[in-house]
C-alpha cells in the first residue's frame, strides 16, 4: 500500500497528470523484484501518456496472485514467474495470451566486502554462514531451490523470507550472511550489498511474463502499458536495472 | 523531656495535607485512655497516620518509651512496620482475600496466637470465614484482634464505631471499652461522636484545624468548653473576650455581665435554660437585657431550643407552653434576659 | 436489570457495528472445508506452528508478568522525573505497526544492533530463534498487560498496605502478600490481554525473527503463507486461531462485566 502511495505521488511529482482532463490510472500487479525498475519505467510512460498512468501494488508474486483470486481490481499482472501465472490463466483470470518481458538471474548477495569469503554455492552450507531465503512458494525462493540442487549442496535455510525484498534488507541489516536473489535485486541495493555471481551451469533463468488482467477498468491503458515495457525503451530501462533481454 | 509515667509524646508534630496545617503536641500515660476528639477534617485520622509513621512529619517528633520513632530534619525514622503500634482502621481494612484466622495471624505470624485472639473476643467460629460475610461488630472485633495479637505497645483506634448501625453501636461500645481496658498499653482513640468520646476515654483532646483547642478529662471538657465547637456539642452558649469589674467586654461594642469577671481574657458561659425570653422588655433585676430576633425555633424533647440574633447571639431553652405564649415564629423580635450569677467565667 | 428499548438509530447501527465483525466470522466458518479440517489439523506442519505459537506466546506471558508487574507497580507508586516520557515508551507498541517494532528490535538485539553485538561476542543470537519470537511477542504484548496492572494498582485501596505495615509486614512482605492478591483480577486479566496478543502476532515476528517452520513460524505465519499455495489450509488455521481467541475472550468478559 505504501508503495503503491509512493508511485502516484511520483508520478504526480513528475508533474504527468493532465490538468482537469481527468487521467485513468493503469492498476498493476507486479512483482517485488521488479519494483524499482518498474517505478522509473512509470514515470517514462507516464509522460509518453498523457491521458493515463500507472499505479502500482508491489508484492511477492502469489501474494499477488491471492489478492487477485480474491477479487482485487487491476489492470496489469507482471509475474516473476511462469507458474503462477499459468495458475492466473487456469483460473481464467487472464486477458488474452501472457508476454514474457524479461530474464532475470540469481545471484548471492553478501554483505559488502563479503566478510565470510563466500565464492560459490557450496560456501553457503558453510558452518557460521547464516543463510536465508525466500520462501519456496515465492519464484525466488524456489529457483534458489532449483540452483542449490544443480549445484548439488543444501543449506538449511535459517529463515523463509516472504519476499526477495526482505532477503535483502536482512543482509543489510547484518542479521543474515548471504542469500539467494535476483541479479537485479543486487544491482537495486546499491553499494549496501554485494552480489556473487553464480556460474550459468548452476543459474536458473527466471522468466517474468505479464498480460492484461481479465476485466480490467482501463484496457487501453494495460494494452499501451504492455506495450510499453515492451517496447525498446521500456526494455532499455529494464536493462538499466539489471534484467536480461526478453 | 519525657516526663514521669509518660509513654508516647508527640511533640510539636507539624504536616500539611490540603488545607489542613496539622500541629499538635501531647503527652500520653499508659494507664489512661485518651480521646482525640474533634470535627470533620480537624486533622484527627491525619495524625495517627503520623503517629504510626504512614505520613512523614514535616516537623517535630514522636516519642515512644524514651526512643525517638521519628523526629522532623535528621534522619530518624523507624519504619511503620518496626514502631510496635497496633492500628484498627475506621473501616477495618480487613484483608478481602483471607479468612478471618489468616487476618488476625497476619501480624503475629502464629495461627494458634491468633486463634486464642479469636476465643478470647469469642470469635472462634468465625476463624475460616471471610471477613465479607461478617457483621460490621465482628469485623470491628476481629480488627482489634489483628492489631492487638502481635503485642504492640501503642493502640490507635480510628473511629471503631462509625462504621457501624446506630442500633448495634452501643453494645459494641461496651465490649470495645472492656477490651481497651485489658490492653495494658497506650491507648489512643479518634472521634467525632462525643458520647463516644466520654463514654470510653479518661482524657479528651479536641482537635479542631489541626490544633489542640482543649484538653482534660471530661467533666473538665464539658463543664468549661474553650471553643464553639465543644460549646455546641454540649449545648451552652460560649462567648469570649475581656473580663473587667463584672463585665465581659466581647468586642463590637457588645458586653455581657458576669459575676466575677474580673480582669483578663476570659470564656463565658451561659447555660440556655438560664435565658428567658420575653415579648417586651422585662421588668426587674437582670443584668442582661437586650432586644433581638427569633432566627431559628427547635424542637428538643420537651423543651424548645430558640436562636436569637442581637447584641450577642444566644440560645435560649423555653418550655413548649411559653414558646406559644409568646407566639414566637422565626423572625419575631423577642427580648433575652438573663443574670449575671447565671454567667460562668474561666479562664482562656 | 432494568428493561431497556434502543432508539431505532442506535439499535441499527448497532446491528451493523456488530455485523461487521461476525459476518467474516461466518465466511470463514462457511468456507473451511471441514472434512480437510481434522487432516489439516493434525498435519506435522500445523502441530507444529500450533505448538510454538502455544510455546511462544505462554513465555510471552511469562516474561510479561515477571517485568510486567513490577513495571506497573513503578509507574504507578513511584514519582520519578520523565516518569510520563517512560511510561509512554513502553507503551507505544500498542500503537506502533508490529513491523516497526520489529525493525527496532533488530537495530536493538540484532547481529549489529546496540545491546546484540555484545550478546553476538557472547556466542548469542536472537534472530531466526524461537527465543527471537518470544522476544518479539514479549515486546508487542506486554504493555497490555502493564497498562491492565497499573490500573489496578490505581484502583485498589493502599490502606490495606498501610494495615500490613502497621502489622509489622516489611515491603516485600507487603507487596507479596497483600498487594499481589488484591490486585490479581487485574494481573489475571492483564496476562490473558497479553497472551491473546501474543498469540496473533505477526509483523514484529516475521520481521525480528523471520520465519522458518518449527523454529520461528507460528499460527498467524503459517496462515499468511499458507494463503498461498493452499487457501483452504489457512482457512483451517484461522479457524483454529479463531476459536482460541474467542474461548479466551469469553472467559475475560465476564471478568469485565463484573468489575465494571
Amino acid at each position: 500500500m505504501k508503495k503503491l502511495v509512493l508511485a502516484v505521488f511520483i508520478v504526480a511529482a513528475c508533474g504527468t497528470q493532465p490538468l482537469g482532463a481527468g487521467p485513468t490510472p493503469v492498476k498493476v500487479f507486479a512483482a517485488a523484484s521488479l519494483t524499482d525498475a518498474f517505478k522509473a519505467l512509470g514515470i517514462d510512460y507516464g509522460s509518453r501518456h498523457p491521458s493515463t498512468y500507472p499505479t502500482f501494488n508491489f508484492a511477492g508474486t502469489p501474494t499477488l496472485l491471492t489478492q487477485l483470486e480474491q477479487g482485487a481490481q487491476a489492470d496489469v499482472f507482471a509475474s516473476a514467474d511462469t507458474a503462477n501465472m499459468d495458475k492466473l490463466q487456469s483460473d481464467g483470470l487472464s486477458n488474452g495470451q501472457p508476454k514474457v518481458f524479461a530474464h532475470n538471474l540469481l545471484e548471492i548477495v553478501v554483505a559488502p566486502g563479503n566478510p565470510k569469503g563466500i565464492a560459490s554455492l557450496a560456501d553457503l552450507a558453510k558452518p557460521g554462514v547464516i543463510y536465508i531465503s525466500a520462501g519456496p512458494t515465492v519464484p525466488a525462493g524456489k529457483y534458489a531451490l532449483q540452483a542449490l540442487a544443480k549445484a548439488g549442496v543444501n543449506p538449511k535455510p535459517r529463515s523463509l523470507e516472504t519476499d526477495v525484498k526482505s532477503v535483502i534488507s536482512k543482509i543489510e541489516l547484518g542479521e543474515a550472511d548471504a542469500g539467494i536473489v535476483y541479479a537485479t535485486d543486487v544491482t537495486a541495493a546499491g553499494t549496501k550489498v554485494q552480489g556473487v555471481v553464480i556460474p550459468d551451469t548452476d543459474n536458473v533463468v527466471a522468466t517474468y511474463p505479464l498480460v492484461e488482467v481479465k476485466g480490467a477498468r482501463n484496457p487501453y491503458g494495460a494494452a499501451s502499458f504492455v506495450g510499453f515495457v515492451l517496447s525498446s525503451e521500456g526494455q532499455a530501462t529494464l536493462a538499466k536495472y539489471g534484467f536480461q533481454h526478453a | 523531656m519525657v516526663g514521669v509515667g509518660v509513654s508516647l509524646s508527640v511533640e510539636g508534630a507539624r504536616l500539611s495535607m490540603g488545607s489542613l496545617r496539622l500541629d499538635m503536641s501531647f503527652e500520653l500515660e499508659d494507664g489512661e485512655v485518651v480521646a482525640l476528639l474533634g470535627p470533620n477534617g480537624a486533622g484527627k485520622t491525619t495524625l495517627l497516620r503520623a503517629i504510626a509513621g504512614l505520613l512523614a512529619l514535616a516537623g517535630g517528633r514522636v516519642v515512644l518509651d524514651g526512643r525517638v520513632l521519628e523526629e522532623a530534619g535528621s534522619r530518624v525514622y523507624v519504619p511503620t512496620e518496626a514502631r510496635s503500634i497496633g492500628f484498627v482502621f475506621q473501616d477495618y481494612l480487613l484483608f478481602p482475600h483471607m479468612s478471618v484466622a489468616d487476618n488476625v495471624a497476619f501480624g503475629v505470624r502464629s495461627r494458634a496466637v491468633a486463634l486464642e485472639w479469636l476465643e478470647r473476643l469469642g470469635l472462634s467460629r468465625y476463624a475460616d470465614a471471610r471477613p465479607g460475610t461478617l457483621s460490621g461488630g465482628e469485623r470491628q472485633r476481629v480488627a482489634l484482634a489483628r492489631a492487638l495479637a502481635p503485642g504492640p505497645r501503642v493502640l490507635l483506634l480510628d473511629e471503631p464505631l462509625a462504621a457501624l448501625d446506630v442500633s448495634t453501636r452501643a453494645g459494641v461500645r461496651r465490649d470495645l471499652k472492656a477490651h481497651l481496658a485489658a490492653f495494658r498499653g497506650v491507648r489512643l482513640l479518634v472521634t467525632h461522636d462525643p458520647l463516644e468520646a466520654v463514654m470510653l476515654a479518661d482524657r479528651l483532646i479536641v482537635m479542631e484545624e489541626g490544633s489542640q483547642v482543649q484538653s482534660g478529662t471530661p467533666v473538665e471538657v464539658t463543664e468549661r468548653p474553650r471553643s464553639r465547637y465543644v460549646a455546641d456539642l454540649v449545648g451552652v452558649n460560649l462567648v469570649r473576650g475581656r473580663a473587667s469589674g463584672g463585665v465581659v467586654d466581647v468586642g463590637g461594642g457588645a458586653s455581657v455581665a458576669a459575676a466575677g469577671a474580673d480582669s483578663g481574657d476570659v470564656f463565658a458561659v451561659v447555660h440556655p435554660r438560664a435565658v428567658s425570653l420575653h415579648r417586651a422588655r422585662p421588668e426587674g433585676s437582670p443584668r442582661n437585657v437586650w432586644e433581638g430576633h427569633a432566627i431559628g425555633i427547635e424542637m428538643l424533647g420537651d423543651r424548645a431550643r430558640v436562636r436569637i440574633e442581637g447584641r450577642v447571639p444566644m440560645v435560649a431553652e423555653v418550655t413548649p407552653g411559653a414558646l406559644a405564649e409568646l407566639g414566637l415564629v422565626e423572625g419575631s423580635p423577642v427580648w433575652v434576659s438573663f443574670k449575671a450569677t447565671d454567667v460562668a467565667v474561666y479562664p482562656a | 436489570m432494568r428493561r431497556e428499548r434502543a432508539p431505532l438509530w442506535i439499535g441499527v447501527l448497532a446491528a451493523i457495528g456488530a455485523a461487521f465483525f461476525i459476518l467474516p466470522l461466518i465466511g470463514l466458518v462457511v468456507r473451511t472445508p471441514w472434512g480437510d479440517a481434522l487432516q489439516s489439523l493434525t498435519s506435522a506442519d500445523t502441530l507444529d506452528a500450533l505448538r510454538l505459537s502455544l510455546v511462544a506466546s505462554l513465555s510471552a506471558t511469562a516474561f510479561a508478568l515477571v517485568l510486567g508487574v513490577p513495571l506497573a507497580w513503578v509507574y504507578a507508586r513511584v514519582d520519578f522525573p520523565g516518569r510520563s516520557v517512560v511510561r509512554a515508551l513502553t507503551t507505544l507498541p500498542m500503537v506502533l505497526p508490529p513491523v516497526v517494532g520489529g525493525i527496532a528490535l533488530l537495530l536493538a538485539f540484532g547481529r549489529r544492533g546496540l545491546v546484540g553485538s555484545m550478546l553476538a561476542s557472547f556466542g548469542v543470537s536472537l534472530p531466526f530463534t524461537t527465543a527471537g519470537v518470544v522476544m518479539a511477542e514479549t515486546f508487542v504484548a506486554m504493555p497490555f498487560l502493564v497498562l491492565t496492572v497499573e490500573a489496578g494498582l490505581r484502583s485498589m485501596d493502599r490502606r490495606y498496605e498501610d494495615a500490613a505495615r502497621t502489622l509489622g509486614a516489611g515491603r516485600w512482605t507487603v507487596f507479596t502478600r497483600v498487594t499481589l492478591p488484591l490486585i490479581a483480577p487485574s494481573v489475571a486479566a492483564g496476562a490473558v490481554l497479553c497472551w491473546a496478543r501474543a498469540l496473533g502476532e505477526f509483523g514484529a515476528t516475521i520481521t525480528f525473527a523471520g520465519n522458518f517452520p518449527g523454529v520461528t513460524q507460528t499460527m498467524p505465519l503459517a496462515v499468511y503463507l499458507l494463503l498461498e499455495t493452499n487457501p483452504q489450509g489457512s482457512f483451517v488455521l484461522s479457524l483454529i486461531l479463531l476459536l482460541v481467541s474467542l474461548v479466551v475472550l469469553v472467559g475475560l468478559r465476564h471478568r469485565w462485566l463484573g468489575s465494571a
